[in-house]
């Protein structure tokens, strides 16, 4: 079994806040860390490989500095990583971001890729499936549960918003996946290792043939128009007194707003 | 570079440089210079008082002249349609009526409940009865839609951002070489360019942002839950329902089981009006049946913290967060919670927040509407008591 996981490197978005005064981004010292849903989608891979054999390439498109991803995957366990950076890669939205992976995937190879569900600096959502459209293979968002991997299928549960179904899928193809699915495993000592010393391939548009006009900026459809900080809330009230007073008054209010 | 400042032009008087959201104007030999930050905003071409700054991308303006009305994709899960749907034809009445444009449903699967989408302001219905599209198929879905959009070329199409929506419209966009937009919580329509201006947050909410796609057709956007309002019911209304024939695709995905756990049922959160939620601040998962009688007296359902979860006082799928779901009902009770940002990105864009905590320094009272400082396992209780002692009426 060859499966690919895309991982992400996205800002810690906890930490990052606008500037009231300028209306920008306040980026600096914000750390960066491997998009948490992406994890999942290791340990996953690793999961299947256990049972049934194979290897698992762990793929991202970034800045030269998010081969750092690429190492804590490959400390997890993960076979190999390729590294896409190209400065024409820059300011892809999801379309090229989708298109430039599945290039890299075609050339690669695989039977099953794995996605986070979303990545959370933007929450789209959205390369998975896209990716999978690229590619012409079928695809299930928000797995919570694999629960057979054979040559030709996969049979997996998907998470709905009012149930959950089981599905099979024919391979090759795609899956989303969700926290719910498993415990990621903390780095080993050897993988500790095995990451220092990997040599991690770096590809550019060339290397995956990509067509010009669908990377980067150029490639991509949406467009960041502004940014702004969201409104602040309406203003807050204690409400005083007992508990007694306190419960009426909320429920007067409540009662005041229509909620009741 | 699609944004480039004429040299000659320009004097470095920095204009550009104060209006910049990206800080990517930097002066560079006395002239400004555009670095590799620019996230094309343009925000900076109108601030150049001797127009310096020339914006090249093309305004295919000819290409989108073919593309009319605006389209909602209307879910159903059992034949229900979803009432997101009737949110989004709310917003799409209002966008059709300023670009003087129709609005239509498209409605995959068999429902009984078609017309609905008809008297909640739809003119127009595409409809797929069959039972192939009675379950969510990925790629049937975008295919259906894509040759859809193809054949009658609307504007814009809006999804929900629910599973179904967020699951394939993204297969549709990659498929149509077209913008798609998550999760908006407002949308415009900008008078000057007529572009479809998205409105989301970004950044787990610390951030939002305008998104546009102006040059590719249909414009794509998934809106949240519980965000847009509906319009006016008109039971009388008279529509056109348009039934397309199913497509035959080659099946590489098969549903083998559908389960509906009642717990499950219950924790519909995108779609409740009410959420009591609950933290670790309640001790036990006792402390959970007391939320769920104030819930059902609110008419709402129960969500929880991560910590909550964690403790194993409540299933996952009850989670409110980064790592769990994002709701906006009208009312967000929070319950020994104490308000972590993982916790508030998935919860502060609610209408009313009210926050019980015994700890007058918990961060959730800074989104909160209405704070209580006490302690809840005495304010839950007397809040049950007296709802049902009907207080306040
Ligand atoms: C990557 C990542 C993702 C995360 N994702 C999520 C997420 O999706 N959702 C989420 O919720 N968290 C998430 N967290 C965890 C988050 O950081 C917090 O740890 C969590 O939200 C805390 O839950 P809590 O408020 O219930 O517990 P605590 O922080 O322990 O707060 C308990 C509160 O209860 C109050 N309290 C105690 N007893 C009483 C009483 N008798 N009456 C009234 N008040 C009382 C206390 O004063 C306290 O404020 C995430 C963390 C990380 C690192
Ligand atoms: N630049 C990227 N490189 C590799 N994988 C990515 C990238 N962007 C997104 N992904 C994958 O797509 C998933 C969903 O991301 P998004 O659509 O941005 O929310 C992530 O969890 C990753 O698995």
């Amino acid at each position: 079994m060859r499966i690919i996981v895309c991982v992400k490197q996205v800002p810690d978005v906890t930490e990052v806040r606008i500037d009231p005064k300028t209306n920008t981004l306040i980026r600096e010292g914000v750390p960066s860390i491997m998009n948490p849903y992406d994890l999942h989608a290791i340990e996953a891979a690793l999961q299947i490989r256990e049972k049934v054999g194979g290897k698992v390439t762990t793929i991202t498109m970034g800045p030269p500095q998010a081969e750092e991803v690429l190492r804590e995957a490959i400390s997890m366990g993960v076979d190999d990583a390729v590294l896409l950076t190209d400065r024409r890669f820059a300011g892809a939205d999801t379309w090229a971001t989708a298109y430039t992976l599945s290039r890299a995937a075609s050339k690669i190879g695989f039977d099953l890729i794995i996605c986070g569900k979303q990545a959370i600096d933007g929450d789209t959502a959205q390369v998975g499936p896209e990716m999978a459209e690229f590619l012409d293979i079928p695809h299930v968002s928000y797995v919570r549960k694999i629960e057979n991997v054979s040559d030709a299928e996969i049979v997996i549960e998907r998470l709905m918003d009012d149930c959950y179904e089981k599905i099979a899928l024919t391979l090759p193809a795609l899956i989303t996946v969700v926290k719910e699915l498993n415990i990621p495993r903390p780095p080993s000592i050897r993988g500790k290792m095995a990451a220092k010393k990997a040599n991690i391939p770096r590809w550019n548009a060339d290397d995956i043939e990509a067509e010009e006009d669908k990377i980067g900026l150029k490639g991509s459809p949406t467009m960041v128009k502004n940014i702004f900080a969201p409104p602040p809330r309406g203003e807050r009230r204690m409400l005083e007194g007992s508990p007694e007073e306190q419960v009426d008054s909320l429920i007067r209010e409540l009662r005041r707003l229509g909620c009741l | 570079m699609l944004i480039r400042i004429d040299t000659e032009k320009c004097t470095g008087c920095r204009n550009c440089i104060n209006v910049c959201p990206f800080a990517a104007i930097i002066i560079k030999d006395e002239k400004a210079f555009i670095t590799e930050a620019c996230s094309l905003c343009g925000a900076c071409i109108e601030s150049c008082p001797e127009r310096a700054i020339i914006d090249e991308r093309e305004r295919d303006a000819e290409k989108s002249k073919d593309f009319k009305g605006v389209w909602i994709f209307a879910e159903q899960s059992r034949g229900k349609i979803a009432s997101v749907a009737f949110e989004l034809l709310g917003v799409g009445k209002r966008l059709a009526q300023e670009l003087n444009s129709e609005l239509c449903a498209v409605l995959f699967g068999p429902s009984e409940e078609v017309e609905e989408l008809i008297k909640w302001g739809a003119d127009k219905v595409y409809y797929v009865n069959s039972q192939d599209y009675a379950a969510l198929d990925d790629e049937l879905y975008a295919k259906t839609l894509v040759s859809l959009i193809e054949q009658y070329k609307p504007e814009i199409l809006l999804a929900g951002a629910t599973a179904i929506g967020r699951s394939f419209i993204p297969r549709v966009a990659a498929r149509l070489r077209v913008g798609l937009t998550a999760d908006c919580t407002g949308l415009e329509i900008d008078k000057e360019t007529g572009n479809l201006l998205q409105i989301r947050p970004a950044f787990g909410g610390n951030i939002m942002a305008t998104i546009i796609s102006p040059t590719s057709r249909p414009q794509i956007a998934t809106v949240r839950p519980r965000v847009m309002k509906r319009g006016e019911y008109i039971a009388d209304k008279r529509g056109e329902i348009i039934n397309i024939p199913p497509l035959s695709v080659k099946k590489r995905v098969k549903i083998l089981d559908r389960v509906e756990d009642t717990s499950f049922c219950k924790v519909n959160l995108q779609d409740a009006k009410v959420i009591v939620s609950g933290g670790r601040g309640l001790g036990s998962a006792e402390g959970f049946k007391m939320l769920w009688e104030l819930a059902s007296l609110l008419g709402g359902t129960v969500g929880a913290s991560r910590a909550a979860v964690d403790e194993g006082w409540i299933p996952y799928s009850h989670q409110v967060g980064q790592t769990g779901k994002t709701v906006c009902p009208r009312l967000y009770i929070a319950c020994g919670i104490s308000g972590a940002v993982q916790h508030l990105v998935g919860m502060q864009s609610s209408e009313i927040i009210v926050a019980i905590n015994k700890d007058p320094n918990a961060p959730i009272f800074n989104v909160a509407t209405y704070g209580i400082v006490g302690d809840l396992k005495v304010i839950i209780p007397l809040m049950i008591k007296k709802l049902k002692e009907g207080a306040g009426q």
